[in-house]
This record gives structure tokens, sequence and C-alpha cells, in this order.
């Protein structure tokens, strides 16, 4: 089997259809599992008494506002530099998530802010380029929609999606590189984590979530993506249930 | 080389150009980034002077001081090596606590005293129960008496 076949949407659509649901229902039990381990078992903390609970949503959502651009990075050089339409399509179907994913992780952060630090708000390094990583999402998604033309705008949005990549490392290290009000990492891949255990499993249970939930929204988004660009190929209007839908 | 091969050649360069020119940037910026600065700034007058700034360090233990019936407050923030004794007038955030991170707006008056506007508690990266935090402070304890019984036994 040749994997380079599902760089072909006409391919790729049955296989996303097929795979999006599986990650859906895995997304949802492991947040059912997560909420359940952070809010039910998770102990209270020393210091910040229940407030330091909004970690199961802040962290994950956090990580994955990360996370996804830099996916979306990839897909976009491979757009730039193999020329494929389905990589463009791929990068577009992130960005969304990757907006939402950034909201919630500085809104939360800010609800959190307010009973421990004593304000919603600070201009430090970590939450100003976490801000700007909201505008970069908006910027690209404002950037496809300004453009008519599909294929000139998946080149724009893919030269815009990786020169703002430089702001990941930013974000990531901002903690460590500036003093900054918010506190340096609890859980990195070369230090020890510095919490207790069920507090950790419970926010990496919902970090898989966070994972397989954007996994899935951006299988079935890149499926909407490719029946509306892809509209006037012939086994478009060969699918079962959208022959005469789509003209 | 290929077609491909060059466009990824050209990619690489153009993001490590950019990577060089925001790394300097970021560089000549780096005293209008940090959030605060130390006590030990302070004292080597690295902080801006005669504009407002924040200042971060811990509570000194023991230098918690209140005005009776007032909001009034002084403390003294600490990096362990300078201290800055702090006058603030107003409501302190719950995690305040002698020991922990803080961090105050305000300026430097010329007696040395830093007048703050608004105190921020900075939280640090340790979550915990609170028995394991006890249990820590326990063993922490048994420890130093363990030691001294250990200096005192003949």
């Amino acid at each position: 089997m040749n994997v380079y076949q599902f760089s072909s949407p006409a391919t790729f659509y049955p296989f996303a259809g097929w795979l999006a649901p599986w990650f859906a229902w895995s997304a949802a039990l492991l947040a059912i599992a997560g909420l359940w381990i952070g809010f039910a078992v998770a102990p209270t903390d020393f210091q910040q008494g229940e407030a330091y609970r909004i970690i199961f949503i802040h962290v994950p959502t956090a990580w994955m506002s990360m996370f996804i651009y830099l996916v979306m990075g990839f897909w976009s050089v491979l757009a730039l530099a193999f020329n494929t339409r389905l990589s463009a399509m791929m990068a577009q179907s992130l960005v969304p998530t990757g907006a939402l994913m950034t909201f919630i992780a500085l809104w939360t952060g800010a609800l959190w802010g307010r009973p421990t630090w004593g304000t919603y708000w600070a201009w430090d390094a970590r939450m100003t380029s976490e801000l700007i990583l909201l505008f970069l999402y908006f910027g690209v998604m404002a950037l496809r929609n300004a453009i008519d033309d599909p294929r000139r705008a998946d080149r724009a949005c893919a030269v815009l999606t990786i020169v703002g990549a430089v702001n990941i490392p930013i974000i990531y290290f901002s903690v460590q590189w500036w003093n900054t009000l918010h506190q340096g990492a609890s859980v990195s891949l070369t230090a020890a984590p510095r919490m207790a255990s069920i507090m950790l499993i419970g926010m990496l249970v919902m970090a898989f979530a966070a994972w397989f939930y954007t996994i899935a929204v951006s299988l079935w988004r890149v499926q909407a993506i490719i029946l509306e660009r892809e509209r006037s190929a012939s086994w478009i209007s060969a699918l079962p249930g959208l022959a005469g839908a789509l003209r | 080389m290929k077609a491909r091969h060059r466009r990824f050649a050209w990619i690489g360069a153009g993001v490590a150009v950019l990577g060089v020119a925001v790394a300097l940037v970021l560089n000549a910026f780096q005293s209008n980034l940090v959030f605060f600065f130390t006590p030990t700034q302070v004292a080597q007058k690295e902080a801006p002077q005669g504009r407002p700034f924040r200042i971060g360090g811990l509570v000194e233990e023991g230098s918690l001081k209140r005005t009776p019936n007032s909001v009034d407050v002084t403390f003294v923030v600490t990096d362990t090596a300078q201290r800055v004794p702090v006058v603030y007038s107003g409501l302190l955030p719950d995690l305040f606590k002698e020991g922990k991170g803080v961090v105050a707006q305000g300026s430097l008056g010329s007696d040395g005293k830093f007048r703050a506007t608004e105190v921020l508690a900075k939280h640090d990266e340790n979550y915990m129960p609170p028995e394991a935090a006890h249990a820590i402070d326990q063993a922490q304890k048994g420890q130093g008496v363990s030691l001294s019984t250990l200096k005192e036994s003949p």
C-alpha cells in the first residue's frame, strides 16, 4: 500500500469520514474520565484551594493552541514545497479549532488569575505572546477570506502560518527567558513533574481528550472543505446521498 | 536538484533568517520584555529611574506589618541577596503570604522605600494536596530535629 495515495482528496475523503467518529467517541470518553478525575477524585491544592482545578481545562487547551499551530506550519511547508492541495486543506481545517483552544486558554487563565494573582490580565511575556497567537489564527482566517482564488489563498496562508510559527517557541520559553507573572512549567519532557500524580493523570487524560477532539473535528472540517473545493470533480457527484445536492 | 527540494531549501533559509531576526529584536528589547525587576537589579540601578516599574521577589518571613484599623501594609521584598521595603495601601490578593512570591507595581522613593500602587501574588509551579505539603514541612522539621539531637547526643 502506498501512503502517498492519501494525498489525493478523492482517497482521503472516505478515509477521513471513517476515522473521525473513532476519535470523536474516544475524545468524549476521555473528557468524561478526565473531568471526573479532575473535579471529583483529585484533592485540593495546598496553596490555591479549589481554584487550581482550572488547570484541567487551561493546560490542555494551552498545549493544543501551540501544538495545532505547529501542525498547521508542517502542512503549510508541505503545501508550499510539494504544491499539494490536500496539505493546504488540512492546514485550513485546523485554524478555527486552534483559535478556539487559544481563546479557552486565555479565558480560563483570566478567570484563574483574578483569585490567585489578584488580576484578570497582565501584560507579561507569556500572556502577550499567547494573545498574539490568537491574532495570528484570526489573521490566517481573515487572509483566506480576503482572497477569492483558493490556490492563491493556500499559498498566502501557508507563508503567513510559517512566518507566525516563530511565536510558538517564544510562548513556550517566555517563562524561562524573562521574568513573568506566569509561573514556570509544572510539566516538561526534561524534568520530573512538579505536581501530585493524580492531578497529573487528570491533566494528561484531558490533554488526550483535547487531542482526539481536535483530530475528529479537523477531519470532519477537511471533508467539508474537500466537498466545497472539489465540487466539480466527478467522484463527488458519484458519492451516495450527494447526487443532486451539489450542482 | 528537483524543484521541490529547492522550495524546501528556500523555506528553510527563510525560517532561519526570520528566526535570527526575531532573536536579535527580542534581545534588543530585553529590558522592555521583563515583567518585573529583582531587588538585586534595583540595588544595581538597573531598574528604571524616576518612573514606575514592577518589583518581584519573595515576601521576607516576618516582615509583613499591618497598621491597625487601616489597609496600610509594609513588607520587604527579597531575592535572598538584596531587600527592598515596600509600602502599600490596599487589599492584598488571597495568595499573598510571607515566604511566597510577589510582584508589586509602583515607584522607588528617595528614602529607598518602594511605594506600591498594585500588589499581585506570583504563584509557583508546584501543585500538591495539603497533606503532601504538610508531610514535606514535617519531614524538613524532622530532619532539623534529628540533626540537632545528633549534635547534642554524646
